[in-house]
C-alpha cells in the first residue's frame, strides 16, 4: 500500500499522497482529525445547550433577560463568524488571566482551542436559540394550559411538555445548523488551532506536490463527518417520532 | 380566614368582574356550588362561559369580586396555585392531551411529577381510571392513535388521577362527532353519579336536563336566569332564555 502511493507520487507529481507513506505527515493528519473532532463535538454540544437555555430565557417574564438574549442573537447572527473568532481570540484573549505551570512560561487559561470552541458555539448557539424558539412557538398554548391546570410549574411544563415537543419540531432545522457548524470549525485555522485544515495547509506548504491529495482528503473527511452527523440525526428523528402525530 | 367545612359551598363565586382590556366579559357573576352538586352553564357563544370557568382555576385573573374554592381565595396574589389545582380538575374542548405520551403516561404524569407519588401506585390507579372511562387495552396508545371521544375520556381520566374535589368541563363534547359524544357524556354521568362535584359548560340540553342539579343561563356576562332543570326548561321567564331555548331545543 505505502509502496503504491510512493510509486504514484513518483509517476504523477501532482498526486503525492504523502500522508500515506510519510509518518510525520500521517501524524499531522491524525492530530488534525483529533482536533477537528474535539471542535465539532464540543461546539455541537455547547451550541445546543446555549440554544436550549436561550430559548427558555426568551420566554422568561423578565424583560431584561429577554433583551439580553435578543441582543446576543442579533450580534452573533448579523456579524461574520470569522470576525467573531478573531475578536474573541485577539481582543478578549488579551484580557484573560494567565497561569504559569513551570514558573517561567505564562500560559493563558483559555487556549486558542478554547477560544475557537467558545466563539463557534456562541455563533451557532444564536441560531439554535431561534430554531428552538420556533419549535416552542409551535406548541399550542392550550397544551401548556392543560399542564398548568394539572399543577405543573413553569419549569416542569417546559421540561416535561413544551421542550420535548418543541425539540421534535426543531430537529430538521437544528440538523442543518449543526452541519454548517461542523464545516465552520475549519475557520479555527485562522487562530492556529491545529485542526485538519491547518495540518493540511502545513503539509502542502512543505510539499506542494501534496496539495491536491490533501484537498481531496479534506473533502472526504468532511463528507464522512457530516454524513455521520446527518445519519445520527435522522436516526434520532425517527426514534422520536410520535405515532399518529404530525412531527 | 375561616376554615372551610363541607356544609359550605365548595365553590363560591361572588360578584365577579372580568375584562379583557376594554371588553368587559363578566359583569358581576355570582353562583354557589355545593359538594356533590352538578351544575350546567349554558348560554350563547361569547357570553363568557369559558371565561368564567377558567377563572375558577386561575387560568384567567379577575378584576373584582371573589372566588372561593374550599375556602381558598383563588385571586389572592399570594395564592399557592398548586394547592388550588390539586382541588380543581379541568377538561378542555380540545382534549389537550400530551401527544408525546401514551394514554397511560398522560394519566400518570401529574401525580408522579406534581404530587411526587409512588409511580407503581400511580400506575395501578391509572389503569383503574382507564377502565373506569371504558378504555381498557388502550394503555399504550398515543393520543394521535385514538379517536376524539377516546382522547377526551383519557383527558377526563388524567384529570381524575389528581383526585380533584371539583371538575370543570368546558364544552368537552363540542369537538366530537355525534356518535362519540354519547360515550363521553356517559363517562361524565358516571362521575356525577359517583358524587363528583361538576361544573359543566355544555350545549347538550338533553344531557343537562338529565344530570344537572342546577342550570345557569348566561348572556353577555351576566347570569340571566337559573334554576333546577325541571323548572328551568319548562318555566323560563326571561325572554332571552326563552329565545335561546327555542333555538336550541
Ligand atoms: N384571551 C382573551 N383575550 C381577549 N378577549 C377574550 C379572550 N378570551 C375570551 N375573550 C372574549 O371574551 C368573550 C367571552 O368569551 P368566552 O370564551 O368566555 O365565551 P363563551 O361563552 O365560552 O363562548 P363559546 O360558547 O363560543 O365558547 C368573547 O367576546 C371573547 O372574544
Ligand atoms: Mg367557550
Amino acid at each position: 500500500m505505502e509502496d503504491f502511493f510512493r510509486q504514484l507520487a513518483a509517476e504523477a507529481p501532482r498526486w503525492n499522497f504523502i500522508f500515506f507513506y510519510d509518518e510525520r505527515s500521517w501524524n499531522r493528519i491524525v492530530e488534525g482529525l483529533y482536533y477537528t473532532l474535539i471542535l465539532s463535538v464540543a461546539c455541537v454540544i455547547l451550541s445546543v445547550v446555549i440554544g436550549v437555555v436561550g430559548a427558555w430565557a426568551q420566554g422568561s417574564p423578565s424583560r431584561l433577560l429577554r433583551n439580553i438574549v435578543q441582543g446576543y442573537i442579533q450580534f452573533f447572527r448579523n456579524t461574520p463568524p470569522f470576525v467573531q473568532l478573531l475578536f474573541f481570540y485577539f481582543a478578549l484573549g488579551q484580557f484573560t488571566p494567565t497561569y504559569s505551570p513551570d514558573g517561567w512560561l505564562q500560559v493563558p487559561i483559555i487556549s486558542n482551542v478554547g477560544w475557537a470552541i467558545i466563539s463557534l458555539s456562541f455563533f451557532a448557539g444564536a441560531f439554535n436559540v431561534e430554531i428552538f424558539r420556533a419549535g416552542i412557538e409551535a406548541v399550542p398554548d392550550s397544551t401548556r394550559e392543560a399542564a398548568e391546570a394539572l399543577g405543573f410549574s413553569r419549569m416542569q411544563t417546559y421540561t416535561e411538555i413544551v421542550f420535548p415537543l418543541a425539540f421534535r419540531v426543531s430537529l430538521p432545522a437544528l440538523n442543518n445548523n449543526l452541519v454548517n457548524l461542523i464545516k465552520t470549525t475549519t475557520q479555527a485555522f485562522a487562530i492556529a488551532v491545529p485542526e485538519l485544515l491547518y495540518q493540511c495547509v502545513t503539509i502542502w506548504n512543505d510539499y506542494p506536490s501534496a496539495q491536491y491529495p490533501t484537498m481531496l482528503l479534506l473533502f472526504v473527511v468532511y463528507i464522512g463527518l457530516v454524513g455521520i452527523l446527518v445519519f445520527g440525526m435522522h436516526k434520532w428523528e425517527r426514534a422520536l417520532r410520535i405515532p399518529g402525530y404530525g412531527v | 380566614m375561616a376554615e372551610w367545612t363541607p356544609d359550605q359551598p365548595l365553590v363560591s363565586i361572588r360578584d365577579v368582574h372580568k375584562s379583557f382590556g376594554e371588553l368587559e366579559v363578566l359583569k358581576g357573576v355570582s353562583l354557589d356550588v355545593r359538594k356533590g352538586e352538578v351544575i350546567c352553564i349554558i348560554g350563547p357563544s361569547g357570553s363568557g362561559k369559558s371565561t368564567l370557568i377558567r377563572c375558577i382555576n386561575a387560568l384567567n385573573d379577575i378584576q373584582a369580586g371573589s372566588i372561593l374554592v374550599e375556602g381558598i381565595e383563588v385571586h389572592d396574589p399570594d395564592l399557592d396555585k398548586l394547592e388550588l389545582r390539586k382541588k380543581v380538575g379541568m377538561v378542555f374542548q380540545q382534549y389537550n392531551l400530551f401527544p408525546h405520551k401514551t394514554a397511560l403516561e398522560n394519566i400518570m404524569m401529574a401525580p408522579i411529577k406534581v404530587l411526587k407519588e409512588d409511580p407503581e401506585e400511580v400506575k395501578k390507579r391509572a389503569r383503574a381510571l382507564l377502565k373506569k372511562v371504558r378504555l381498557e387495552g388502550k394503555e399504550d396508545a398515543y393520543p394521535g392513535e385514538l379517536s376524539g371521544g377516546q382522547q377526551q375520556r383519557v383527558a377526563i381520566a388524567r384529570s381524575l388521577a389528581m383526585r380533584p374535589d371539583v371538575m370543570l368541563f368546558d364544552e368537552v363534547t363540542a369537538a366530537l362527532d355525534p356518535e362519540t359524544v354519547k360515550e363521553v357524556l356517559i363517562t361524565i354521568k358516571d362521575l356525577a353519579e359517583d358524587g363528583m362535584t361538576c361544573i359543566l359548560v355544555t350545549h347538550e340540553m338533553g344531557f343537562a336536563r338529565e344530570v344537572a342539579d342546577h342550570i345557569y343561563f348566561t348572556d353577555r356576562g351576566v347570569i340571566v336566569e337559573h334554576g333546577p332543570p325541571a323548572t328551568f326548561f319548562k318555566k323560563a321567564k326571561d325572554p332571552r332564555t326563552r329565545e335561546f331555548l327555542s333555538q336550541i331545543l
